[in-house]
């Protein structure tokens, strides 16, 4: 190709990694790294954090035990986040998850432990209340054009109310036991193992080889259409460090107590959701929508209906959150989930969202959110009190967005 | 005191991997005013950005020589300070202040009491108005000014500061013609009264109409000054200095062959959003296929809004009227509705309604036609790629690769991604709103040469101008739009701009 590129057309910088990778096809890992800093800085950072923390407690926050543990306690705010980064790549906000959490979790209090009503009954209950308070929010900020904002800080006083309303301003526990597995719950010994469970290596030998699989797919798809792909031995060497990761966390799992059950259920989430906002029309429909409202509704795109499913699928990941609080914390509180709705969004924006819409990952606001629990977790485990505790978060999230300012005006001065 | 107010001397400019400015100078006599000629991407901007300290001394290589003086400017501050003020394209007033308060914004005049006396304020404020000939009361919101009277704002603004080099970018792109002459006017009276101007334009018939001389960059560099005095301003002239070339004809040749009626629209009358008024009152068009269909009318004529209008109902209130599409009439309620049936619509604001400035050219290509990428809701993006990389050959977009992100295209190359969303819909008619505003005139040929590609191949095209020329030189039949009403249709043999600015300008009667 001899394709260049007339400078008076466009004094933008050329991103000659870019240029260089179409021409040979290949790009190695400090192209690929310099490319997406954006992208790639919150996972360095992840990975130092890691590191630091398993330095500063001596490896305990590394052992088998804990990695359950931060997964049990993070995975509400994960499932949170992954609605919420939907909503926040569209240009909204929601404010009101904590609240729906807790009244999707008292709705199935009342059924499970008030009425004797079967374990899967509250579930899906929570999970309809989750939908219908979604139906509302989404009613509101899509058809009556209400900003979200606005309606979400109602909705978290109103369902706030209403928690308080059907609980009667007390608490109910316990749960049933099928109940409280679905957030303690392990799968261990399905295939015995002797103290290191093989089901659960099983599926993480499963999970690397559909990684692996589904990856090699992409770069066979991606070749067959030209492309630009990772030289061979870079992939190789991506699939292997990942399947290590994995393969690692599985071995901790397994001589742990098990495959924790809320870990499946987060994975098929994270699966999904990664898939529908990057490789479906809906999907992809949000990012264009935050993107540029008024050139999205001028393309066809039904802003509307768009908006509308947003929130109602933020309500049914709050209802599902909502059931993996309440049976973790084997009971409905008046006072669940208070703050949840903190801890997503931050979630969500320390994973590279743009305040402004239109950009950010699920999987940036995964590793987001555990970033948050990994160093929660590591400061708890080394005594910090509280007050820091919170005091560094509010840091970390300054700093992040900061970072990704600070990276974005760089990209702009250059212009 | 020397003769030029201001010398620009090798000026260099890089940012990574481009050279930006490669040598330029620049020199501006005291009291003339001076024309920056360039396509877009020229290195213009950029070069205004040097002189006003948007980019510091030590950012850029060569010398800047200001009343005879070295200087270094660290930021827009310094420039400010020894009267150079630069007016953006894009106008920096706050809409909800008044006028008095946007021309003392950051140099806010304070009594002894260290407040600001606002009794001095507007009575300074009416003052600078007057001498820009807006007769407003400076207590006005901005916001409430059309675009023209608010770039006179702007200009009283820069007054305030004592302003002896005055630059402007693109001042009268926004503008109608009826503004841009009194602020082409301003900007002579301001020459009497000693003030320098540097003026960015792509309007040739002003440049050539106010210039005393015109420096043509290209590429970074600097080609030649032009001066007035030597005859050398002309259109022609400044173009082969832009282009490199002599542009044999600013319209590409083509032989209309025009087949079937594609669209007609009848009594087509459409109610303002807010207002009790018709903005179109009793429209009536038909387009054919393989035919360029102009629509000229004055701004505020209804033009905008009769295309969107059409285009799924995306403006206005109480819409009545019939759509016929190859003579069966459809129903376009929506957007989504409207691209089925197989219209297109783009826009004349590219940025604000045309596209996703933070995405890559690979997503706004695809935008409008998604589900021709997918099965089942779900996008092949390798096919989305290889579209987008098709149209960037096909359309001639500069860029890298379909990887890059649009808001840091030229204007021109913004348009051609426009086009090749709304090309890859596969529409039959495609309305043009001011399909070349605001690009230089390489590119508006290349649009122009889209346009008969298109329309050889069997569409209809609806384009949508406020330059006469433009419309005179690529359709094949011009409707007029006066007040939201049709005031007449010519074949372009018959049409010239006199005839067409007198049916444009033409009260209540209908022509049909």
């Amino acid at each position: 190709m001899t394709r260049t590129v007339t400078p008076q057309a466009d004094p933008t910088p050329k991103e000659p990694e870019a240029t260089a990778a179409l021409h040979t096809g290949t790009s190695d890992l400090r192209q690929l790294l310099t490319r997406n800093l954006r992208t790639s800085g919150i996972y360095i950072a992840f990975v130092v954090i890691v590191a630091l923390f398993a330095i500063l407690t001596d490896g305990v926050s590394l052992s088998p035990g804990n990695i359950t543990n931060i997964i049990l306690q993070y995975s509400y705010i994960l499932v949170l986040a992954i609605g919420m980064v939907l909503v926040i790549i569209a240009g909204h906000i929601d404010l009101s998850v904590g609240s729906v959490v807790a009244l999707t979790g008292a709705v199935s209090a009342i059924l499970v432990i008030q009425n004797g009503l079967p374990w899967w009954v509250g579930i899906l209950a929570a999970l309809a209340v989750g939908l219908a308070v979604g139906a509302w929010q989404g009613f509101w900020v899509a058809y009556v054009g209400i900003p979200a904002f606005i309606v979400t800080l109602a909705g978290m006083l109103l369902f706030r109310g209403l928690t308080l309303q059907v609980l009667d301003n007390i608490s109910l526990s316990p749960f049933t036991p099928e109940y409280s597995k679905v957030a303690s719950g392990f799968l261990n010994g399905l295939l015995g193992g002797n103290g290191y469970d093989a089901f659960t290596l099983l599926i993480g030998v499963v999970a690397v080889a559909g990684y692996a699989f589904t990856q090699f797919r992409t770069r066979l798809a991606r070749i067959k259409y030209q492309q630009p792909v990772e030289s061979f031995p870079l992939f190789v060497a991506r699939i292997v460090a990942v399947g290590a990761v994995v393969m690692y966390l599985a071995w901790q799992l397994a001589h742990a107590r098990g495959l924790p059950i809320v870990l499946i259920i987060l994975a098929v989430l994270i699966i999904t959701y990664g898939v529908v906002s990057k490789r479906t029309v809906f999907g992809r429909q949000i990012y264009a929508i935050g993107g540029n409202l008024a050139a999205a509704q001028l393309s066809g795109v039904k802003v509307k209906v768009v908006n509308f499913w947003i929130f109602v699928n933020m309500g049914f990941l709050s209802g599902v959150a909502g059931v993996i609080y309440s049976s973790r914390s084997n009971g409905a509180q008046p006072a669940a989930g208070n703050m949840f709705e903190l801890d997503a969004i931050a979630a969500c924006f320390i994973g590279g969202a743009a305040v402004t819409g239109g950009v950010g990952t699920v999987v940036g606001a995964m590793v987001g959110g555990l970033l948050v629990g990994v160093m929660s977790n590591g400061m708890q485990l080394m005594g910090v009190n509280q007050s820091i505790q919170s005091v560094v978060k509010g840091l970390v999230l300054l700093l992040a967005v900061a970072f990704d300012v600070y990276n974005k005006r760089r990209a702009g001065a250059s212009r | 005191m020397a003769e030029n107010i201001l010398e620009m001397r090798s000026i260099t400019k890089t940012f990574p991997g481009v050279k930006a400015l490669e040598n330029v100078n620049l020199d501006v006599r005291r009291g003339e005013i001076h024309a920056i000629c360039g396509e877009n991407g020229a290195g213009k901007s950029t070069l205004m950005k040097v002189l006003s300290g948007v980019y510091p001394t030590g950012s850029y290589d060569g010398e800047i020589v200001y009343d005879g003086e070295t200087v270094h400017f660290g930021g827009i501050r310094d420039s400010e300070h020894v009267g150079i003020v630069i007016i953006h394209q894009e106008l920096a007033l706050v809409p909800y202040l008044s006028i008095a308060e946007n021309i003392f914004l950051g140099n806010e005049r304070r009594g002894r009491s260290r407040l600001i006396d606002w009794n001095k304020a507007n009575a300074d404020a009416a003052a600078l108005l007057k001498s820009v000939g807006l007769n407003e009361n400076p207590v006005t919101p901005v916001g409430q000014l059309g675009v023209g009277k608010q770039q006179l704002v702007e200009i009283a603004k820069a007054l305030s500061k004592d302003v002896r080099l005055l630059i402007l970018d693109e001042p009268t792109a926004a503008l109608n013609d009826s503004d841009s002459e009194h602020l082409l006017g301003l900007l002579r009276r301001l020459k009497e009264r000693g003030i320098t101007s540097i003026m960015i334009s792509h309007k040739l018939n002003e440049i050539t109409a106010i210039s005393d001389r015109v420096t043509v960059i290209r590429d970074g560099k600097t080609v030649e000054t032009l001066s007035l005095d030597a005859g050398e301003v002309t259109q022609e002239r400044i173009i082969r200095g832009m282009v490199g070339r002599d542009l044999e004809s600013f319209y590409p040749d083509r032989v209309a062959s025009i087949g079937e009626e594609v669209m007609r629209v009848e009594d087509w009358t459409v109610w303002h959003p807010t207002q009790d008024r018709k903005v179109v009152d009793n429209a009536s068009f038909t387009v054919r296929a393989g035919e360029v269909v102009g629509i000229a009318g004055l701004m505020g004529a209804g033009r905008t809004e009769l295309a969107m209008s059409i285009f799924g109902r995306s403006y206005g209130r109480d819409i009545s009227g019939r759509v016929f599409i190859r003579g069966k009439q459809i129903q376009a309620r929506t957007v989504s509705d409207a691209i089925a049936h197989g219209i297109a619509y783009a826009t004349e604001d590219r940025k604000r309604y045309g596209l996703n400035l933070i995405e890559d050219i690979r997503r706004n290509v695809s935008a409008a036609a998604l589900g021709k990428l997918s099965t089942r809701g779900w996008v092949n993006g390798n096919e989305e790629i290889k579209v987008a990389e098709d149209s960037r050959r096909s359309m001639n977009i500069k860029a890298p690769s379909v990887m890059s992100v649009t808001g840091k295209l030229s204007g021109g190359n913004q348009q051609k991604v426009v086009l090749s969303k709304w090309l890859f819909t596969d529409p039959d008619v495609l309305i043009l709103d001011e399909p070349t505003r605001g690009i230089d005139v390489g590119a508006k040929y290349e649009i122009y040469t889209i346009i008969n590609r298109l329309v050889d191949a069997g569409k209809a095209v609806v384009v949508i101008s406020s330059e006469l020329p433009e419309l005179l030189g690529i359709c094949d039949r011009i409707y007029t739009l006066s007040a939201g009403r049709m005031t007449g249709q010519l074949p372009v043999r018959e049409a010239t701009q006199e005839r067409l600015m007198e049916l444009m300008t033409k009260e209540r009667e209908s022509v049909a």
